[in-house]
């Protein structure tokens, strides 16, 4: 029972130790960001090396998809939304009738990657092909010069961003609902790897040589400068939305100078995406000058 | 002042008092939340075959193909856990020695206490590879992996009631039988079995209740497709899977935000009509014991 004791007061002691070590920083220098399972790595990254100069800056940065991270920023829950696609004119509407006016900004570019199998014979495919296969008009990989096997499909989840691109830039159209949805990126890129018959996409950053990219239209997204040219047919915007106009140096504001400089940049690039363009640079330059 | 027997009273009336309007709470916000819904989507559209409300083209408010995923994997789940869950219950009210009910009784209770995630973990990495080379098929999410682990968390609900289901049978009964000159067997088949039906269906009724509302397990590794399942080797997308998908996208007050909430509606007024079933049941069974 003694014994007991002391451990329990130690561990108390112990407990306290570290929650003052840890120190929690006033309200004000925590950023929350939430959103999108494809830029996750990135800026957890990105949050890892701002630290390294803004130690009284907390960040926390949660994936769940680029909807949830939208859903949070409109709810009011959250200071920075990770998305991997536009937001839409009735979520931004639906922000404002919160009081909350979302910024955008343009932190990397990802091309998008369609995998398969690596002892699938299949190497290339139009955006025709890939629009029937996920639409389910072609079911069988024999119709685009593979094996006669079912073609399994595999997506992410309505919540996704990745989702909400392919859909709106590549079908054009409900995808097939016989398509599993995954919980993330990782669990479609292990899906796949596993299944002879399957199918996937993801973002650039998560292939691994377990699976194969497919050559799109003569490209193939593993050729870095054909994703950056744009000659790689599915490169896309990473956005970040600010809730409001971010205060004169204030957190958000030095996140955001940190992630559009060179050394911010190079991070972006280390985890595997691509640095931004001149347009969006510019796009980025334009949404800053209203901080003043 | 002194705490009079009185206060005391009117203490534990308020526990009790508490616990049903929890209930009555919950009701009544579910309700609320779900009945904008139906201010945009008919009833007709919500009892439709397809669920997609961020469609391309339409948005699409049936909950039948998820409701059937449900019922599919439930179904399935039973199947496998009642027998199962059966047969524990007789071996440790019956058979079993009082030293090896003492060690098995608490082991099979256990289960109950493994987080649900984790058996998931493992229907995931064991159970679906599993599934996918028995039946010849390139992967394993589907509403059989999902009802093999649901089975599994019903199991310690069914093996314990019905432990209690047969530990109940009065020894008048048992020492009766044996006494006529019948085996044990010819016993427990004739005389333990028919006078604990009505609590083996209370059982299985709260075994059913529990796997209705089971999420995270299944939701990795049901495969979560929207199509209408034809099969028990058909990915599915059950209602409480759907909802915990979906739920972080919606915007607070929308119409999705509201449609899941109906369907949690849905999902509270099935689990709990077989509660109160299985409660009916087992009330008046224990009564006919008791007599």
């Amino acid at each position: 029972m003694k014994r007991l004791l002391v451990a329990l007061i130690l561990s108390v002691l112990l407990i306290g130790c570290t929650a003052s070590q840890g120190g929690a920083p006033a309200a004000s220098n925590k950023l929350q960001l939430k959103g999108s399972d494809t830029e996750l790595q990135m800026f957890a990254a990105l949050a890892e090396e701002f630290k390294k100069t803004n130690a009284d800056v907390d960040i926390t940065v949660t994936g769940g998809g680029s909807g949830t991270g939208i859903a949070a920023l409109i709810n009011g829950e959250i200071d920075i939304a990770d998305s991997s696609r536009p937001m839409k004119p009735e979520e931004i509407e639906k922000a404002k009738v919160n009081g909350i006016e979302p910024v955008e900004f343009i932190i990397a570019r990802d091309g998008l990657a369609v995998i398969v199998h690596p002892d699938n014979p299949v190497g290339e495919l139009t955006r025709a092909q890939v629009a029937d296969i996920y639409t389910g008009k072609i079911t069988n990989w024999k119709d685009v010069g593979g094996n006669d096997d079912a073609i399994t499909l595999y997506g992410r989840q309505s919540t996704s961003g990745t989702y909400v691109y392919f859909r709106d830039t590549v079908l054009k159209a409900d995808y097939a609902s016989t398509m599993r949805n995954m919980e993330g990126t990782s669990a479609i890129v292990d899906a796949v790897q596993a299944d002879k018959t399957g199918i996937g996409y993801v973002g650039i950053g998560y292939l691994t040589p377990e699976v194969k990219a497919l050559t799109l239209e003569g490209q193939n997204p593993t050729d870095k400068a054909a994703v950056a040219s744009g000659a790689y047919v599915l490169t896309r915007p990473l956005f970040q939305y600010t809730k409001g106009v971010p205060a004169k140096n204030g957190p958000t504001h030095k996140l955001m100078l940190f992630q559009l400089s060179a050394p911010g940049q190079k991070v972006v690039e280390s985890t595997g995406f691509l640095q931004v363009t001149s347009a969006d640079a510019a796009a980025n330059e334009k949404q800053l000058a209203r901080i003043g | 002042m002194k705490i009079s027997e009185k206060h005391i009273r009117i203490f534990f009336q308020a526990n009790g008092i508490l616990s049903v309007l929890v209930l009555a709470g919950i009701f009544g916000f579910l309700l609320i939340n779900a009945i904008g819904a139906f201010q945009t989507i008919t009833l007709g559209e919500f009892f439709g075959t397809t669920w997609n409300p961020t469609s391309y083209v339409q948005p699409q408010w049936g909950i039948l193909g998820l409701l059937v995923g449900t019922l599919l994997v439930v179904a399935a789940a039973l199947l496998i856990a009642v027998p199962l869950g059966l047969f524990t219950g007789l071996y440790l009210s019956n058979l079993a020695s009082p030293r090896v009910r003492e060690v098995l009784k608490p082991a099979v209770e256990l289960i109950a206490s493994i987080p649900s995630v984790v058996l998931g973990l493992v229907a995931l990495l064991v159970l679906s590879p599993l599934v996918a080379s028995l039946f010849g098929l390139t992967n394993g999410l589907n509403a059989l992996t999902a009802a093999l682990i649901v089975a599994v968390m019903v199991l310690p609900t069914i093996a314990s009631l019905s432990e209690d289901v047969f530990s109940a049978v009065p020894d008048a009964y048992r020492q009766g039988g044996l006494a006529l000159g019948a085996t044990r067997w010819q016993v427990l088949r004739r005389v333990i079995l028919p006078s604990s039906l009505s609590g083996i269906f209370a059982a299985t009724m709260l075994g059913l209740g529990r796997a209705v509302g089971e999420t995270i397990a299944v939701l990795m590794v049901a495969g979560n497709a929207l199509a209408f399942p034809h099969g028990l080797l058909d990915p599915v997308r059950p209602l409480t899977a759907n909802i915990a998908i979906e739920i972080k996208e919606v915007v607070t007050g929308s119409t999705h935000y509201q449609a899941l909430f109906a369907m949690g509606l849905v999902l509270f007024i099935i689990t709990m009509a077989f509660n109160v079933l299985a409660e009916l049941v087992l009330q008046r069974h224990m009564k006919r014991l008791g007599a």
